[in-house]
């Protein structure tokens, strides 16, 4: 029931948008193409203004990812981690979780594939994954586009929160289910 | 410490990659992430385009400015530098919103609008205000609704029950949406992350940049 509702608005949201802002717009006498080109033409370049600050934060990710060092991270930082509750095979999801959101996608459904995704491993990496965004993406976009490099508090916050975020996810999902 | 994190994840990226006999793999990554960066840039050209397109009658037709209205006494809290009228509040409740709506698609194109808007009040460019590290704040801990990738994915998996997770993940996304407000002004007061730390460094890197 609840699955079908939730199918339904992502349906139909999106087409709901682009017709309602038009429609109101027309109501209200705005010239709905000419207003609507005028403000599209900016979409070119701040999508291509991005790219150096995304291929910077993507290859020292793409790096990191390929080395293996995760699974020292991992040893590192286990100990501590199963002490509330957050089993070791969603760990490395959960970092991931802060640098590639694709990556991380990838690590949660491998852990649906060989633990189920009704298991509690599988229900705390969806939590895990749902309940944060990725920190590394944002800050590479999001300051891309204004050409930010003095990040100030940022990251602290960012990181931190995602910290706060895990271990939500861990004793939330335990007291849960 | 950005310049930190991104320089360790490379030094430990390679130096692990020699130990574990992943140095091909690394070499692969680092050109196929450039790659999937450039994609990732060049795929949000449509979508971007598309959706200032809408947001710019949403603006004229007054649609943005009624919604930033009845949304005012709240980002006034949340951006006290930014005036109530100005666009960078429509932008970025228009971000919000989408990311509430679970719509990530339509909500990047409006926080880069809202983020270039935001820096038209930036008297040092450069150089993150509070207004940015706030938005950036509440983008990063995700608020939202409705997790669809997550859901799309237990499905796919065979979940019995995809969409449990719904109500786990409301109460974790609002934790840490609540904890990152909340850091994000407390860390802006510290004295190691004001501005003025930033300006002079910043205005040096330009010269040398030329």
């Amino acid at each position: 029931m609840l699955q079908t509702v939730l199918n339904t608005i992502s349906l139909y949201a999106i087409p709901a948008i682009l017709l309602g802002i038009p429609l109101y717009g027309y109501v209200k006498k705005v010239k709905v193409y000419e207003v609507f080109v005028g403000g599209a033409k900016e979409g070119f370049d701040t999508a291509i203004r991005i790219i150096p600050y995304l291929v910077a934060m993507l290859a020292a990710i793409g790096i990191f990812r390929a080395s293996g060092a995760m699974n020292f991270v991992v040893k590192l930082l286990s100990p501590v981690t199963s002490l509330i509750g957050l089993p070791a095979e969603v760990l490395p999801m959960g970092i991931m979780r802060s640098l590639s959101g694709g990556g991380a996608e990838g690590m949660m459904v491998e852990l649906f594939n060989t633990y189920g995704p009704d298991s509690l491993i599988g229900r705390m990496a969806s939590v895990a994954m749902g309940s944060t965004e990725t920190t590394m993406y944002c800050i590479a976009v999001y300051y891309g586009v204004a050409k930010i490099t003095k990040v100030r508090h940022t990251l602290s916050v960012g990181l931190l929160v995602d910290a706060i975020s895990l271990i939500a996810a861990a004793i939330i999902t335990n007291i849960v289910f | 410490m950005i310049n930190g994190i991104w320089l360790g994840l490379i030094v430990i990226g390679v130096v692990v990659a020699i130990f574990t006999g992943n140095v091909q793999a690394v070499t692969d990554a680092a050109i196929n992430f450039s790659g999937t960066a450039v994609e990732i840039a060049i795929g949000l050209i449509g979508i971007m385009t598309l959706w200032l397109g809408i947001m710019a009658i949403a603006e004229k037709s007054g649609l943005i400015r009624g919604l930033a209205k009845a949304l005012s006494p709240i980002m006034k809290k949340l951006f006290p530098d930014v005036p109530a009228d100005h666009p960078a509040m429509g932008a970025m409740i228009m971000n919000i919103a989408a990311n509430i709506l679970g719509l990530g698609n339509a909500a990047t194109p409006f926080g880069l609008k809202a983020m270039e808007e935001l820096d038209t009040l930036n008297e040092h460019k450069g150089v993150a205000t509070d207004a940015m590290v706030m938005f950036l704040a509440i983008n990063t801990s995700s608020v939202t609704l409705l997790p669809a990738t997550v859901i799309g994915l237990r499905a796919a998996a065979g979940s019995a029950n995809a969409t449990e997770v719904i109500g786990p993940v409301i109460l974790a996304t609002t934790i840490s949406t609540v904890s990152a407000i909340i850091l994000a002004k407390l860390f802006g007061k510290m004295k190691r992350y004001k501005v003025e730390n930033y300006i002079e460094k910043s205005d040096v890197e330009n010269v040398q940049e030329g």
